[in-house]
This record gives C-alpha cells, structure tokens and sequence, in this order.
C-alpha cells in the first residue's frame, strides 16, 4: 500500500467544481427523496403507530433516514459516477499524466463521497429541525458522525467499483447490499423484533451502528451502544480506505 | 544532450512481451517518431516514460531524473496529449483548463493567464464557455494538445497526434508542432502515419515486436533501405510470368504484393525498357521492408 498526499484535494475540487456546475440535476433529487420519505413515512404511516414511550413515529425515523441517506449519497457516488469517469470517460487516465498517482484519486473520491454524504445530512437534519422534530442539542454532532460514515460507505462503495467488471454489477451491490442495509438496519423500525441472532448479524451491516449512533445523538440519549457503533464505523473505514488504495492501484496500473 | 535516455526497457503483460529490452536517445529540441505497426509497442513505450505504466526491466531518465524514483517530479515536466478523447466532459473548454492546471499546482492567475493564451494559439477563444461535446473532433484534438501545455511543459509526448482528423485539422496540428518545436520543446510522437513521421519528424525509430529495427532521419532510412526511386509494374497491363522472369534474368531485387511489382534499383540501364513508372521512394516503403506486409490483428 502506498500513502496519499495532500493532491487528493484536486479530486475533491474537481468534483466541487462539477457538483456545483450540475447541482440542479445532482443535488435537487437526493434530496426531494428523502424528505418524501420522512415526510410520507413519519407523518402519514406515523399516524397509526404508537411507540413505547410516547414517541412520535417520525422523530423516530428522522435520525434512522438522515443515516441512509447518507450511505446512498456516498454509495452512488463512488459506484455509477466513479465508474463513469473511470470507464466511461477516461477521466482517471487524464488525471494520472498530471503530478497526481492513483492513491491521490482514490482518497479525494472518497472524501468527496463523504463530503456528500455529509451536505445530505446536513440538510434532512436542517429540514427535521425546521420542522421543530430535533429533540436534542446534541443532533449537532450528527453531521460529524455523518462525515465519518460517508468515508466509511464511499471506501465499500469504491472498493467495489474497483473491482467491478462493467457497470451492470452495480445491480447486485445496490439489491443485495445497500437495499437490505435500508431495510433491516434499524432505519425504519426497531430492531428488537427481530430474533436474538438477526439483531447480533445485523451490526455486520454497516447502516446499523451509523442509524444507532445518529438516533442516540438525536435523541440525546447515551448508551454504551453507541461508543461501539463508533468504533465498527472507524474499523471498517480504515479497513476499506487502505485495501481501496491497493485494489484501485491494481485496476489503473497496467 | 540527451533529454529522455531508456535504456533496456522491457515491458510484460504476464506471457506477453510488449517491449523487448529497448534502448534509445532522445536529443533536447528534436521531434522524435516511433514508428510502427498496432502491436509494436509504441503506446508501451510511451506510457512508460510518462510514468503511468510501471516498467518490468530497465531505467528511464527524463531530464537527468530517475523516473522510478521521482515519477511525480517527471510527470509535472512533461506534457503528455493522448490518443484517445479523455477531456473532462463535466467540465467547460476553459474549466478543463484551469482543473488541469490545478493538478500541477500552477497558481490561479498564472493558470487563467495561461489557458487564455493556449485558447489563443489554438484558436479556441470562441469556444471558451462552450461544453466539450459541443466541440468537433478537430477542436477536441486541439483542445487536447492546449491542456498538454497548460504546465509549460519542455517535452511533449504524443500518441497519434493527428489520427481520425480530416486533411484541414490535420495540418494545422502539424503547424502548431511544428510552432512548438520552433520554440525549443522536445517531442515525442508515436504515429502511424508516414506523411506525419517523415514532415515533422528529425528522427524516427521503426518499431517491431517490441524491438526498434532501426533509428535515423526519414531520409537517412529511404536513402539506406530504398535508394532514390522504387520503379512500380502493374500487373493488370502485363503478363506476370514473362516479366518476373525478366527481372530475375536483370537480376534484380524486386517485391511483389496486392497486383503490383516493385523494383528496388537505382540504375536506370537495369530498367531500361521495362514496362511501369518510376516514383520516389517514401517511409512507407521503408516501413513495409522492415515490419512486412502481413495485417497485424
């Protein structure tokens, strides 16, 4: 494995650069869904759910959408729009005539799919509080954790692009990966239904700490739970951002 | 002095051997060609001394720096324009620009100041805002060789500098090297195109299977492996027998391929009376003796 230096930022702007060119058609539609979601799912299906508790239903759900939004943000970034300018057009090819190596463009992809996963973020939660539904001061330090989760999936996301042969195997990384971890990980309802064993296999996914942590800091309840979630998501971060570093090294080094 | 020096270079891809123990010289302020046939290992090359391909054997220097050991350091002296269209279709003409500049680090107004220019010279001004798809292939083309000078680079490395380009766009390519090395840069091209190679090229290595056959001037390589002038027989208008035997009794070299025979012999009593034209002998010619005339897959 080799290091990164300070050029990721080059990627990082590139990406800004063309964001902020496109962000009609890039940012408006990751965040009308989200907020139907919340909106859809919180107000109109809340309505016929009681929580222990007293809890409205959609306070429940806002932390939980925040985390998954998050994820997609990150995930799509780093699988189709990656693949895109590595297969597609090139762009990588471009990139590694100049001063920068591979290492470089893999860290600022992933850091710019976390700076994704955190401007969607930041939004449902400023969307949440305007809508008064932001119990706790602690929510604040959500987008931090938001951050982190985004190098975590933009790292699984991009691991997998750099291994995928065409871009139709997105399909099975979004339906047997992503869309499960939407499900079952905690985002939509508590995971205590659920079998003894499904709970202890779902911290394998990495939405469930990411919906734990978000949720507790929305909440401003502490448990000890929340102190592991931070440290799977760490783990798998730093686990995924250096074999990324090697496989994307192996996929445009020839 | 020499600017790029390889010496032993060898490229593997697993049992492929691409590049087979090369060595060459490249003179500060010369067009330098590879030449050769799609498989020869001209792109091999030059993606190794552009630092993106890693070498299996052998050193590389570029400006007296070792590339293994400073790929970074080379690759920020170079201006490397590929063959394939790999512009930044996200981004405007003038934005391709300034992104690419910002990857060598040029400071913002340096950068803007910069592309102005290089619009200028390749007379893209009016398509500065434009998006890269608007662009026609000639523009592309230009568009490309402008972002290899965007760090002002002192070698440019080209592959097919001028493929896919009509007569007009072509030209003004060749111009604009030909612009380029009058101001002193060092060029690299590989190229397929013998009219290329031999009007903007001062030296060319005949690349094949990976090995150079030969380095020298284009004239230098038709004067050594053509003579002067190639005396050319169509066989529609005579009979092939009675004239083969007629040449073997001149005892003359000659090639037959595709309906035409070719006489190699710069004596004009050897020829005398036979039937055909004579033409001058080009590169292509020499191309053909030295690579073969089988289609390479």
């Amino acid at each position: 494995m080799r290091p990164f230096s300070w050029r990721f930022l080059r990627i990082w702007q590139r990406n800004r650069d063309v964001f902020f060119r496109l962000w009609h058609s890039e940012g408006v539609g990751a965040i009308i869904e989200p907020i139907l979601i919340l909106l859809a799912f919180g107000m109109g299906m809340g309505a016929f759910i009681n929580l222990e508790g007293g809890q409205r239903y959609i306070e429940f759900i806002a932390p939980g959408i925040i985390a998954a939004y998050a994820m997609f943000a990150a995930s799509f970034e780093c699988t189709y729009a990656c693949y895109f300018r590595m297969e597609q057009q090139y762009t990588y090819d471009a990139i590694l005539a100049t001063p920068l190596n591979v290492e470089d463009v893999t860290a600022g992809e992933i850091f710019w799919g976390a700076t994704r996963s955190f401007m969607t973020g930041c939004i449902i939660l400023a969307i949440a509080a305007a809508f008064q539904l932001v119990p706790s001061p602690w929510a604040l330090l959500i987008p931090l954790v938001v951050a982190l989760s985004g190098v975590m999936f933009s790292s699984i996301a991009l691991f997998y692009t750099s291994l995928a042969p065409s871009i139709y195997t997105f399909n099975f990384f979004f339906t047997l990966f992503i869309t499960p971890m939407f499900l079952l990980s905690g985002v939509f309802f508590p995971l205590t239904g659920f079998p003894k064993i499904v709970q202890t296999l779902s911290w394998i996914a990495p939405l469930t700490p990411v919906a734990k942590l978000t949720r507790g800091l929305f909440q401003g309840e502490f448990h000890p739970e929340m102190l592991l979630s931070l440290g799977i998501i760490i783990f798998w971060s730093v686990v995924f951002f250096c074999i990324t570093l090697v496989t994307m090294r192996r996929r445009l080094t020839k | 002095m020499a600017i790029i020096i390889a010496r032993n270079l060898t490229k593997k891809f697993k049992e492929l051997t691409a590049v087979d123990n090369i060595s060459l010289e490249i003179e500060e302020g010369e067009c330098f060609g590879l030449l050769g046939p799609n498989g020869a290992g001209k792109t091999s090359i030059i993606r190794m001394i552009t630092a993106v391909s890693p070498v299996t054997h052998g050193d590389i220097w570029v400006m007296g720096k070792d590339l293994k050991r400073y790929p970074r350091e080379v690759k920020a002296i170079l201006g490397v324009i590929p063959q394939m269209d790999n512009l930044d279709e996200d981004l405007t003409v003038i934005q391709n620009l300034l992104t690419f500049a910002r990857y060598f680090a040029i400071h913002k107004d340096v950068a803007y100041r910069r592309s102005l220019e290089i619009l200028h010279l390749m007379k893209l001004e009016g398509k500065r805002d434009s998006r890269i798809e608007e662009l026609s292939g000639g523009m592309k083309r230009r568009l490309l060789i402008g972002r290899g000078l965007i760090n002002a680079p002192k070698i440019i490395i080209l592959d097919e500098p001028s493929i896919g380009l009509d007569p007009q766009a072509r030209h003004m390519v060749w111009q604009k090297l030909r612009e380029l090395k009058a101001q002193g840069v060092t060029q690299l091209l590989c190229t397929q195109n013998m009219e290329e190679a031999a009007r903007i090229c001062d030296r060319v290595a005949i690349i094949h299977q990976g090995r150079i056959v030969d380095i020298d001037t284009p004239q230098g390589l038709v004067a050594k492996y053509m003579g002067s002038q190639i005396w050319e027989i169509d066989l529609v208008s005579v009979e092939r027998d009675s004239i083969i035997s007629e040449l073997e009794s001149r005892r003359l070299e000659f090639e037959e391929f595709s309906g035409i025979i070719h006489v190699f012999s710069t004596d004009n009593k050897l020829i005398e009376g036979l039937p055909g034209t004579a033409r001058a002998a080009t590169l292509e010619d020499v191309f053909f003796k030295l690579t073969g005339r089988s289609l390479v897959e």
